[in-house]
């Protein structure tokens, strides 16, 4: 923040500006002189790299409504109009259709890294918990998105999802009706997602704003999980990490670009290049592949209520996910048990990713409920009760020792 | 905002209250609008009901309809269709009640409360799985009636819940036959 800078304006117009508006002092001590731990590895790159995709996201798709239809006996067809007609229309919409693919991988990464490394933990909690509400965001977001093409699989994937809501007890179907703006996904429906899904994303700014003041008012974590405790742990943001996000960033391009310009409906579905009819549910409904664990939690209970319960329970439990690890040390490096736990918990998710994929019947109805098992075990049961019966590696005293003890002594360097 | 140290309410407390009251009320009611118009409008309402020529509709065979922007199958049972339904007992059933519109709310599940009042042949459902609302395909499933491809829903030939996550029998939508060969829907 500006407190972090040292700027003093030296020129007539910086003055007048920073007299009336500091933004100047602003962006150098947030983005420029701020004091950032030295030892950040590439993990921490993806938090830029998810930012530059929601921008990416926010042109594209600014670009797309230029050319788009928001009705059902059009939307179909104008989609298609973009993608044939309109100049580099393709290219436009492969990547705002990617993108979204592309800003869930770097998010889920970005998730994972502050898991492991314990990014949560006190005095952070703020900044998780704004993540966690950008991560529900973006869910919106993206389901409301994958409506607008109105193909089967947005027509009846709309439908599956708003379903979801008639699960409540009492006025389940009111709010379903309500959401639908009739008596099944129809125009309305179309129309209020298609509003919905141009707002939610400036949302999503405003929420990654917050996250980023939280985050720089208690300093970042940093892979050793020490805060900086002297300048010798510390660098400024510009040009070390300007530099290292930026390099991140052009190579995640490269491999963006790849799934537009030679896999581009890799992620998607074949069906949602049928046009949505009401009449005919296709033969098998998957979700995009970021919904599919939860999707499999969905599936794995056999009773409605209890399905919906779990599936908004597991990302609920991230809310507590501070609270409910009860260890003070925060980063795995130094937590022998929870390193293990942390891989088996990933491979629990990829398991549930799966499964969510595959048909809800025999040997995967079985494995959804272990795995759903076993990932709510991890939140509830075992981050709480490791805190208190691992036996934690010595942690370094600074970042600075740290980095030292890693590359050798200083007289080497 | 001061407060008075005073140990009775005064005129100062009386007008922030009142003020609090009236501002509440207002923001209520203007909430409402804004709520309320996401809800159906006029026209979906007026295409509360249909009518449907099922003359061409032979024994063993059936029709899909939109009522609603909801699909609504007419199937014209055959005698083994109605005997199988009718075989079931009704402890069988994960769900007992019948779910017809026209019909006592907790009228139970049995094939004749389930098919058209005097013409037990016809069946008239709204095609919507009660699990998560997708249309359920006819003539499939282990039980002869209709099968979810979704989340492996089975229908029996009432239409009725007999296994998978569903949790009610297929609505019977509010309908009655004009004449012979007519049916009102809504």
């Amino acid at each position: 923040m500006a407190g972090h800078t040292k700027y003093v304006p030296q020129s007539a117009p910086a003055k007048w500006l920073e007299a009336r508006l500091p933004v100047i002092s602003l962006i150098r001590g947030s983005f420029v002189d701020f004091p950032t731990p030295k030892n950040l590895n590439y993990w921490w790159t993806f938090g830029g790299i998810a930012f530059f995709v929601l921008v990416v996201q926010i042109v594209t798709g600014i670009v797309l409504v230029m050319h788009y239809t928001p009705h059902v006996d059009m939307a179909f067809a104008s989609v298609e109009h973009i993608m044939r007609d309109v100049n580099y229309g393709w290219l436009i919409r492969y990547l705002h259709a990617n993108g979204a693919s592309m800003f869930f991988i770097a998010v889920y990464i970005h998730i994972f890294r502050g898991m492991y490394y314990g990014s949560y933990k006190a005095p952070r909690e703020i900044s998780w918990i704004l993540g966690v509400i950008i991560f529900l965001l973006m869910m919106a977001t993206a389901f409301m998105g994958y409506v607008l093409p109105w193909g089967q699989m947005s027509l009846w994937g709309a439908t599956v999802i708003t379903n979801l809501f008639s699960a409540i007890p009492v006025v389940g179907e009111g709010i379903v009706t309500w959401l639908w703006g009739g008596f099944s996904v129809g125009n309305p429906t179309l129309n209020r997602f298609f509003s919905l899904h141009y707002l939610l994303p400036f949302v999503i700014v405003g929420v990654v704003l917050l996250h980023i003041w939280a985050f720089h008012t208690t300093g970042n974590n940093n892979p050793v999980g020490v805060d900086p405790k002297s300048d010798k742990d510390t660098i400024p943001f510009h040009p070390y990490y300007t530099m290292k996000d930026l390099l991140a960033i052009v190579v995640f391009m490269i491999f963006f670009s790849w799934f537009v310009f030679y896999l581009p409906n890799y992620m998607g579905h074949a069906d949602n290049y049928i046009e949505g009819n009401p009449l005919v549910t296709p033969a098998h409904i998957v979700p995009e592949w970021y919904f599919l664990p939860f999707y499999a939690i969905l599936r794995a209970v056999p009773d409605k209520l209890g399905g919906v319960v779990l599936m908004f329970g597991a990302i609920a439990v991230l809310f507590f996910l501070p609270w409910l690890d009860t260890s003070k040390v925060r980063s795995a490096t130094f937590r022998p048990l929870f390193k293990i736990f942390f891989w088996l918990f990933g491979i629990y998710c990829v398991a549930l990713g799966y499964l969510g994929a595959m048909p809800a019947e025999g040997i995967y109805v079985i494995l959804s409920r272990i795995f759903t098992t076993l990932y709510f075990l991890h939140f509830l049961v075992v981050l709480p009760l490791l805190g208190f019966i691992e036996k934690p590696d010595k942690v370094p005293e600074s970042i600075n020792d740290a980095v030292l003890a890693d590359h050798g002594k200083p007289s080497a360097a | 905002m001061e407060h008075s140290d005073t140990a009775e309410p005064n005129r100062r407390d009386f007008l922030y209250l009142a003020t609090g009251a009236v501002g509440a009320v207002g923001v209520g009611a203007l909430a409402w609008p804004f709520i309320h118009q996401m809800n159906p409008d006029a026209s979906a309402l007026a295409l509360a009901s249909i009518e449907v020529d099922v003359s061409a509709i032979d024994v063993g065979q059936s029709i899909t309809v939109t009522w609603r922007g909801k699909p609504v199958f007419i199937r014209h049972r055959t005698d083994k269709e109605i005997e199988e339904a009718n075989n079931v007992p009704l402890s069988d059933l994960p769900d007992p009640i019948a779910r017809n519109a026209n019909l006592d709310a907790n009228a139970e599940a049995t094939d004749l409360n389930r098919s058209a009042e005097g013409k037990e042949p016809w069946l008239v459902m709204v095609g919507i799985c009660t699990h998560l609302g997708c249309v359920p395909l006819g003539q499939k499933g282990d039980f002869g009636g209709w099968f979810c491809p979704c989340h492996g829903s089975h229908y029996d030939t009432a239409g009725r819940i007999r296994r998978g996550p569903a949790p009610e029998n297929m609505l019977v939508p509010p309908f009655a036959f004009v004449d012979d060969e007519t049916i009102r829907i809504g």
